[in-house]
């Protein structure tokens, strides 16, 4: 058995409606029942769900009410203590709850740590480990039972749409093929394919466009906090981490070599890369070196370029003012408690806060939402594809129609086009966990009068 | 004592006799009447889309019924012409009198082959292992293996309107008891029902009212074997007339007395879609003004016209009213009414994909009887079943021809993987890959088989693998040489349509261009033409669709990667904890090969193929140990 204990997100972060905290090891139960509100978790029976609060171990308020699994060694997954806390879902809170376990001593699982201790501890061969790993790779392509469970209803009709819309092109290439003499269909040609592919095509791309919003609200924006030194942005970062008190841990499955930590203001998360330079208040341009700061730029999604209002630009300001041009930013004017000395005439859009005074943090929420339009959020009816598999399963699907749009222009006969259509088909039908089975017959013999 | 006998002389019974027999095996093909051997009860026609594909696919394999269409045919035309190579397919009206004559001239003439005429009652099984059969008067034949190819006769009852009575196709005696016996010995049957339209006397056909569609004026075979074709000029044609308003009143005016629709006596069994009744036309497709009406004829030596897409369960009378409201047909007599037939099949999930059933050794089952429809697939079954009954027999390793191999294979796994529950036809959607499984390359995909297992003979096969490399050295050759671009070359582009080149460019790069053709690279080249037709079509489909080939042939590697990986037959589901209930019971029936064809199971989720997958590793693992 191994000393530390492990402890992550079982399940999917997002929206959902229950997620999951696991932990292993020898101090899972010591942790949890430090976390627990409820019945005292070290007494009760292996393989028992309790009912109960998390606390914040700090101020001892009640964080979720949870149920809580015990399961004892040796009879678990990895054979060693395991605890799994069945929580609210909302990526704050299991966040939240994650963080707290991890401050209580455990340690954050890598991927795929579970099933190795499963292996080290020889509950199961390798051959085994190497197949939950196998399905935990390939599945998200094969099974896909989670991830139909996981989609909302709206987005399946979305999809079921798109892919109904795709099964009678083929329904209309397959009928001429097989019943070429009968007069029942009409005969598709290039110019009938053509606006038919293209309406599809219209109607993926503003799936895709909506399920951005959908990802962001979902996976957060990778965001940079650029400025000199002393403009204010340690206490910009401070300041929503006093609103949200929300700064957290590493998430599993996020590039954690870059993120450091997390701030949600107003219902967005923000991923913020490199905070630790922004709280040392170090100089970024000067101490890192402007090709950091501009592989930062590179990387981030958004920046926040903090300005010193008390102060003229200097060719340090200027430089990220153009290191920035071509990116979704913010410019924040900050410390508009004191007396103004800057030319902001060359600014094109700019908001003017006071960390000082506290103005203009939700001046910043807004300009966020706006720039990503994202509406109000807060909203629950949600019909964004969310998800990043099946975003780009419909990338895929709409990559075989541009195949066919491109095919059709080369004038490639219509049987050849089909290819195409039908691999989007088939991609579609992955989203959804539909097999491809009968359903092309069914259209066919529904939709068309055939035969002697 | 056989090594083989087979059941049934119809397509599948002719072929799963041949090929046992040219493999050098002693067959003995019982059938209730020698006159009707390869006899054609319904369409006379073979091939069509996907269907004439199976053709060329049996003729690869070394199977008979290609040769046969070669020889009995009265009109071949090339379908789909007008679009891709993948789906092109060469249709045949056969005649009706010729092709069973060849067929049984053929089979009476095989060597290995006998041929009796009796009526099979019941089975010999001893321990699970089929011994032979009985036949009518209690008598007995022994064989290694037996091969039932019953069509539609089993329990068979023909239906027109109200009326019904006992009788297999064309009032062929049917068959009593052996459905019963299957039954007995524990096998499924399910009731079936096809139709076949009315044959009308051909000097009561106005032919002026009707479109005329004559046979290609280009020589076709479906062998890939054939040298003698038979004259263009000799092809009889085929015509096209509609239905229309007046008939469609009639039809709907009598509703209630298509057995049907109506309440007379409703039919149980399950019809096919792909051939809907008259009456299921027109009340399914209410908005359409007209339905075609194909006229075929039947033979040279019978005055009859097969009335295409006219098939109905009406009365006579209702018949003889509706037929006279179609342009041509005002006066025209009814020789045979139209009817519909019901007959027994069985679950073909009771059969291996070897054809072989699952529940007694050596028992094997083709054609119409494991719910399938048409001759081409009855024939592609009767081929694989005799291939694989006579390599048993060999002590060789059966020959199951895979998804991306041919039709047949399509059609074999559908059916005994997901079993059917209306008469089974080839379609070419059923087909994922059919890129790959065109009407031009099925030598290319299988005569290698047919030879190894002894069906094709040293002389076809040299002729064969001649082809392929003639196929194979012009296309390096195209690859190696350079086009320059010369104003010679440039006019000629242009002549053709054609944008001129800037630099030099094979000729094989060139032929990639949508509008070149290899005759045009002949020209480019100041070349003649040496290669054969064939030749030539193959290279330019090769060329010109390889991006298509190429993107198919990485779908088949994928889906191969769970073909390849096969499930011990000593497999106990039952030790699989975690398997959803639905999964283990569906993998304990099928008893799937392979990962491949666990999957294609209706009720077996990914999320099961899983759980299987570390059950296998673990098993293998096991019995790597157990050995040590």
């Amino acid at each position: 058995m191994f000393d530390d204990t492990i402890a992550a997100i079982s399940t999917s972060l997002g929206e959902g409606a229950v997620s999951i905290i696991r932990l292993s090891g020898k101090q899972a139960i010591e942790i949890g029942n430090k976390l627990f509100k409820g019945k005292d978790l070290t007494q009760v029976k292996s393989h028992t769900i309790h009912y109960g609060h998390i606390i914040d171990p700090e101020d001892i308020k009640v964080v979720d009410e949870v149920l809580l699994t015990v399961m004892r060694s040796p009879r678990t997954y990895t054979t060693e203590d395991i605890i799994e806390i069945n929580c609210h879902g909302g990526v704050f809170v299991t966040n939240k709850i994650l963080e707290f376990t991890l401050t209580l001593g455990a340690r954050l699982a890598e991927p795929g740590e579970f099933t190795k201790r499963a292996f080290l501890n020889k509950r199961i061969d390798l051959a085994q480990a190497e197949s939950v790993m196998d399905l935990i790779n390939a599945k998200t392509d094969a099974s896909l039972n989670l991830a139909v469970n996981a989609l909302d209803g709206r987005v399946s009709n979305l999809i079921k749409n798109l892919r109904k819309e795709v099964l009678s092109i083929i329904a209309n290439i397959e009928v001429n093929i097989d019943y070429p003499e009968y007069d029942d269909a009409v005969v598709v040609t290039h110019q009938i394919l053509k606006p038919e592919i293209e309406k599809v095509l219209k109607e993926m791309n503003h799936i895709l466009e909506v399920a951005k919003t959908g990802k962001i609200i979902r996976e957060g924006i990778k965001t940079v906090i650029v400025g000199r030194p002393n403009v204010g942005k340690s206490s910009l970062l401070n300041k929503m981490m006093r609103e949200e008190k929300a700064i957290v841990t590493e998430i599993a499955g996020t590039t954690r070599d870059l993120i450091e930590g997390y701030i949600n203001i107003g219902g967005i998360t923000l991923n913020l890369i490199d905070t630790a330079g922004i709280r040392e208040t170090k100089d970024i341009v000067e101490s890192i070196g402007v090709n950091r700061t501009k592989k930062e730029i590179n990387e981030a999604e958004l920046i926040l370029l903090v300005l010193n209002n008390s102060e003229s630009l200097t060719e340090d300001d200027k430089k990220l003012l153009n290191l920035t041009k071509d990116k979704k930013r913010i410019i924040i004017v900050n410390k508009i408690d004191l007396p103004s000395k800057m030319n902001k005439e060359n600014l094109e859009h700019y908001i003017e806060t006071s960390m000082l005074n506290d103005e203009g943090i939700e001046l910043l929420e807004k300009e966020i939402k706006k720039l990503f339009e994202l509406g109000d959020i807060k909203n629950k009816d949600i019909n964004y594809l969310s998800n990043t598999r099946h975003i780009a399963k419909l990338k895929k699907a709409r990559h075989s129609l541009k195949e066919a749009l491109l095919s059709i222009k080369d004038e490639i006969p219509i049987d050849m086009i089909e290819i195409d259509v039908k691999e989007a088909w088939i991609y579609l039908g992955e989203i959804l966990g539909e097999e491809v089975s009968d359903n092309l017959l069914d259209e066919l013999f529904s939709k068309f009068c055939l035969g002697k | 004592m056989y090594d083989i006998i087979v059941i049934g002389g119809g397509h599948a019974g002719c072929e799963a006799a041949l090929a046992p027999s040219r493999m050098g095996l002693k067959t003995l093909l019982i059938t209730a009447n020698i006159e009707k051997i390869a006899h054609m009860p319904c369409n006379p026609s073979i091939g069509g889309p996907a269907k004439g594909i199976v053709v060329r696919e049996i003729d690869a394999l070394g199977g008979e019924m290609g040769i046969n269409t070669d020889k009995s045919h009265i009109q071949m035309r090339l379908l789909n012409t007008g679009k891709g190579p993948g789906v092109q397919a060469l249709r045949a009206q056969a005649d009706k009198v010729d092709y069973p004559k060849n067929m049984q001239e053929t089979l009476l003439n095989q060597k290995n082959l006998t041929v009796l005429e009796h009526m099979v009652e019941d089975l010999i099984v001893e321990n699970k292992v089929i011994k032979g059969v009985v036949i009518d008067q209690h008598k007995k034949y022994y064989a290694r293996k037996v091969i039932l190819t019953a069509g539609t006769y089993m329990q068979a009852k023909i239906m027109i309107s109200s009326e019904t009575w006992s009788s297999g196709p064309d009032n062929e005696k049917p068959s009593e008891n052996l459905s019963d016996n299957l039954r007995r010995l524990g096998f499924k049957t399910m009731r079936l029902k096809t139709g076949t339209p009315p044959r009308v006397a051909i000097n009561s056909v106005d032919f002026n009212k009707t479109e005329i569609q004559p046979g290609d004026m280009e020589y076709h075979a479906f062998s890939f074997d054939t040298t003698d074709y038979k004259p263009l000029d000799e092809q009889v044609p085929c015509y096209l007339t509609y239905t229309d308003d007046r008939t469609h009143e009639i039809i709907m005016n009598n509703l209630n007395k298509s057995s049907m629709y109506g309440a007379i006596e409703k039919i149980e069994s399950k019809g096919p879609r792909y051939c809907p009744s008259i009456e299921d036309k027109i009340v399914r497709f209410s908005d359409k003004p007209r339905h075609q009406i194909f006229l075929e004829p039947e033979s040279i030596h019978i005055p009859e016209i097969y009335v295409q897409g006219f098939s109905t369960s009406l009365p006579k009378e209702v018949q003889d009213e509706m037929i006279h409201t179609i342009k041509g047909l005002e006066n025209c007599e009814i020789v045979r009414y139209a009817y519909a037939i019901e007959y027994d099949a069985i679950n073909p999930t009771h059969l291996w994909p070897t054809l072989e059933s699952k529940k007694i050794k050596g028992l094997y089952f083709a054609g119409q009887v494991n719910g399938t429809s048409g001759y081409e697939e009855a024939a592609g079954q009767g081929l694989m079943a005799g291939i694989n009954a006579a390599l048993d027999i060999k002590e060789k390793p059966p020959l199951i021809l895979k998804r991306n191999e041919a039709y047949i294979g399509v059609m074999i796994d559908d059916l005994v993987t997901k079993g059917t529950h209306e008469p089974y036809r080839l379609l070419t959607s059923r087909a994922e890959y059919r890129l790959l499984l065109r009407h031009d390359n099925a030598d290319i995909r299988l005569r290698e088989y047919g030879y190894q297992v002894g069906l094709i003979d040293e002389k076809r096969y040299a002729k064969f693998r001649k082809k392929i490399e003639n196929i194979e050295e012009e296309k390096k050759r195209l690859g190696s040489i350079r086009i320059s671009p010369t104003q010679e070359v440039n006019d000629y582009l242009k002549s053709i349509h054609s944008s001129p080149l800037k630099d030099g460019i094979t000729p094989l790069r060139l032929l990639k261009r949508p509008e070149m053709t290899y005759e045009h690279l002949m020209a480019l080249l100041n070349e003649d033409a040496v290669l054969s037709k064939e030749e030539i079509q193959q290279i330019e489909i090769q060329v010109k669709y390889e991006g298509y080939i190429r993107k198919m042939k990485s779908q088949v590697d994928k889906m191969n990667k769970l073909e390849e990986r096969t499930i011990p037959q000593d497999i106990n589901y039952d030790e699989i904890s975690n398997l959803a209930i639905e999964a283990r019971q569906k993998l304990k029936q099928i008893r799937p090969l392979t990962l491949g064809q666990a999957q294609r199971i209706s009720g077996v989720n990914p999320s099961d193929i899983s759980i299987l997958m570390i059950y296998l590793d673990t098993y293998s693992r096991r019995r790597k140990e157990s050995v040590i």
